[in-house]
């Protein structure tokens, strides 16, 4: 009876799934290399290619970290080719460093801006555009209606956008498919081996469209993501908490 | 840049011509006539026939009286000028800018052709060659000015050639017919036993003025570079340029969009057929008032693509003040290139930087915000931070040598190093704890240190000691210290970049 009551509401949650637009993948098409447990927690399973993730950091500390998170999944949408641009006001990032997250720093433009105005009408633009395998731009601050266009605009051209918003202050709903928050961890190394280690995260899903948010830890080595499976209770209850 | 001239001069070109046709003919003597107030005029001779003294000018009657065995052809009027075009036309392979010269001549413009050929004597030598090999028993000769070639190719003895600046002294030894002059100046000038040009060239232009008339001055002028010449080239070459008059003055945003997307549209149909592209367009608005109004666009790679290149324009039309009203739109693309034709790719992915949508992205992009704006970089051959990248010149640049994996490098580096406050009690290993806009960062793990040297050749300061460390919330920073540690003196610690 409980069985039959599970396969109905997973059938409808299908349904509800494809007349919102999301269609199950096609067989073959791989999910991002590497993402493991963290792409379970989108609607199919796959990561939401051809949407805008948004991504909050404040200190300067997160900003490195989901520039290096998304870096990493840059590596894996460029892998087909494609180009990225990066549209930014005050831009501390250094290209070079972006090789080892696998990206190759001279595909990416980048576009330095003066005016935030400008910055979303970039974004917009640049998001309409094809050819293009990712867009990512840093902005302080972005409303709904705003992203709503960008959300509008991905939808046509099936480009992948990633928002860094930089004043978190208060916390504006968006019509982002996934808010991100990427925090550094403390790196470690085998044995105790004096040294820093591979960069490693506290990868926080705070809001899916559709999904389970949710909290992992990841790393970043050999050229790919690695999930650090050490279930913690604090993390656990607070994956309940932004779930409820 | 120098002028450099050819001029052919077809000797036998009607009889040539006939005899490609009618190789038979070959060893007959023969002429062309025409009719002449009842008699029949000879036009053109062949060879044999002037090597028994037949010229062009004699009544056939008396031709045949000394010859008997002459055969005589009806000359087509203007037969020897439609040759002429059509060997003008076949030349255009050894330069784009050929004039007809009527009545057995070409001249061709060859300034900045010749190096194609190696060098102005094999050039020669190849167009007289081609030209031999079809038939025609030709002469040619290169010189700075068309009147100076003209005489040599006619009546030069020495060589074809006439080296740069060498025009007048080439002139000097020829006889006055090299000149282009009529008959009648021509025979005055015999008769006054001026029978070279040096004989005359130096006398007052006023007595030659007087004596033989202005055209003597304007050709001498011509043929010593004084004067310029023009002449009509086969294929004109055209500006790309569109015009559009407007019956009432355009005022409104509106009516400018109209008149952009006609412009463009005449234009882009003529770039597509001729294979080519425009870089830059500008558009001029004449005002009523006389004003000009102009607005440039440029894109970043050749495209006739007339919706992006009106995208492109929208941008601008807010520049555009037609104030009483536009009366003539004129659009001029002056940087045009070869469009390379797009060859589809099936089954690869996305093609990255030469993908025509990013292209046109980017110059919609320049248009609004400039070009500065936009960036893209290459990696450089410096150790120094701030040097290890700079920015590619366009697009389509790739970098030239492989980026470095080798160290450690911040995803964030900071555009000036901060000063921080630093425990470091000992030499040359990483600080204990430091201080960073004001908030503690006890140390726990770090790597380093990595020396980098000054480049002294570029400029003068202390080297850098970097370390990679990470404090205890597993925050990771790229922090260096100034020169060699000093000890208790203290050394001046800064922060440059965060790591992932």
């Amino acid at each position: 009876m409980i069985d039959a009551k599970k396969d109905i509401i997973s059938q409808l949650q299908k349904d509800i799934l494809l007349w919102e637009g999301f269609k199950p993948p096609p067989p073959g098409a791989a999910g991002l290399a590497g993402l493991g447990p963290v792409e379970a927690a989108f609607p199919n399973g796959v990561f939401p290619t051809g949407a805008v993730h948004e991504f909050l950091s404040t200190e300067p500390e997160h900003a490195a970290a989901a520039g290096g998170f998304i870096n990493g999944l840059l590596s894996a949408l460029m892998q087909q080719g494609g180009a990225c641009l990066w549209i930014s006001q005050s831009r501390t990032l250094f290209p070079p460093a972006l090789k080892a997250f696998g990206v190759e720093p001279d595909r990416i433009i980048f576009i330095d801006l003066k005016k935030e105005k400008d910055v979303l009408w970039a974004t917009e633009e640049a998001l309409k555009c094809e050819g293009l395998a990712a867009v990512v731009a840093e902005v302080r601050e972005i409303s709904f209606t705003e992203s709503r266009r960008l959300q509008l605009a991905v939808e046509q051209s099936r480009v992948t956008g990633f928002i860094l918003r930089g004043v978190t202050r208060k916390l504006s709903t968006t019509a982002c498919v996934a808010r991100w928050k990427i925090t550094p961890l403390p790196s470690e190394l085998e044995g105790d081996m004096p040294g820093v280690g591979h960069p490693r995260w506290n990868v926080e899903l705070l809001k899916v469209r559709n999904g389970s948010p949710g909290v992992w830890k990841m790393e970043w080595a050999a050229g790919q993501f690695n999930a650090i499976t050490e279930p913690i209770a604090e993390e656990m209850l607070h994956e309940e908490r932004w779930a409820g | 840049m120098q002028k450099r001239f050819v001029t052919i001069w077809f000797r036998h070109l009607l009889t040539d011509w006939m005899i490609i046709r009618q190789p038979d003919l070959k060893d007959i003597p023969f002429v062309f006539a025409v009719p002449d107030h009842g008699r029949l005029i000879i036009t053109a001779a062949n060879t044999p026939a002037e090597a028994q003294g037949i010229t062009a000018g004699m009544v056939a009657a008396d031709a045949k009286a000394v010859v008997p065995g002459l055969k005589v052809i009806d000359d087509i009027p203007g037969q020897n000028l439609k040759l002429l075009k059509a060997l003008g036309l076949w030349c255009i392979r050894y330069s784009p800018i050929i004039a007809v010269d009527p009545p057995d001549g070409l001249i061709m413009d060859v300034s900045g052709c010749t190096h194609l050929w190696g060098g102005e004597r094999g050039y020669v030598k190849e167009v007289v060659n081609r030209l031999r090999g079809k038939g025609y028993d030709v002469r040619a000769a290169i010189a700075d000015t068309i009147g100076t070639a003209w005489a040599t190719a006619r009546f030069g003895q020495v060589t074809p050639v006439i080296e740069p600046g060498g025009h007048t002294n080439a002139l000097l030894p020829l006889p006055p017919a090299g000149l282009r002059l009529e008959p009648v100046v021509l025979e005055r000038l015999h008769k006054l036993g001026l029978i070279t040009i040096r004989s005359f060239i130096s006398m007052p232009r006023s007595v030659l003025r007087r004596r033989f008339g202005e055209g003597l001055l304007l050709r001498l002028a011509q043929a010593l570079g004084q004067e310029d010449e023009v002449i009509i080239p086969l294929l004109p070459v055209q500006p790309y340029e569109e015009r559009l008059p407007c019956l009432e003055p355009i005022r409104t945003a509106v009516g400018i969009e109209i008149a952009i997307q006609r412009l463009l549209e005449l234009l882009c149909k003529r770039l597509q057929q001729e294979g080519k592209g425009l870089r830059t367009a500008i558009l001029k608005g004449y005002r009523v008032d006389g004003k000009l109004e102009q607005v440039q666009i440029g894109t970043n790679r050749a495209t006739y693509n007339t919706g992006h290149l009106f995208k492109l324009f929208e941008l601008q039309i807010a520049k555009i003040e037609p104030a009483l009203g536009i009366e003539l739109f004129t659009l001029t693309a002056p940087k045009v290139e070869d469009v390379s034709p797009l060859q589809e790719a099936l089954w690869a992915g996305k093609p990255g930087l030469d993908d025509l949508g990013v292209a046109e992205l980017l110059d919609r992009l320049a248009g609004k915000i400039g070009q500065g704006a936009i960036h893209r970089y290459l990696p450089d051959e410096h150790y120094w931070p701030e040097r290890s990248v700079k920015i590619a010149g366009s697009i389509r640049e790739r970098p030239s040598i492989d980026w470095r994996t080798d160290r450690p490098r911040p995803v964030q580096l900071l555009n000036r190093p901060e000063p921080i406050e630093v425990s470091a009690p000992i030499p040359d290993y990483p600080p204990m704890l430091f201080i960073y806009k004001g908030k503690r960062h006890q140390i726990k793990k770090a790597d380093g240190p990595e020396r980098i040297e000054r480049e002294w050749w570029l400029d003068a300061g202390q080297h850098r000691d970097y370390y990679n460390v990470e404090d205890e919330e597993g925050q990771r920073y790229w922090l260096f210290r100034s020169g060699h540690y000093a000890g208790s003196q203290g050394n001046q610690w800064f922060i440059h970049g965060f790591f992932a």
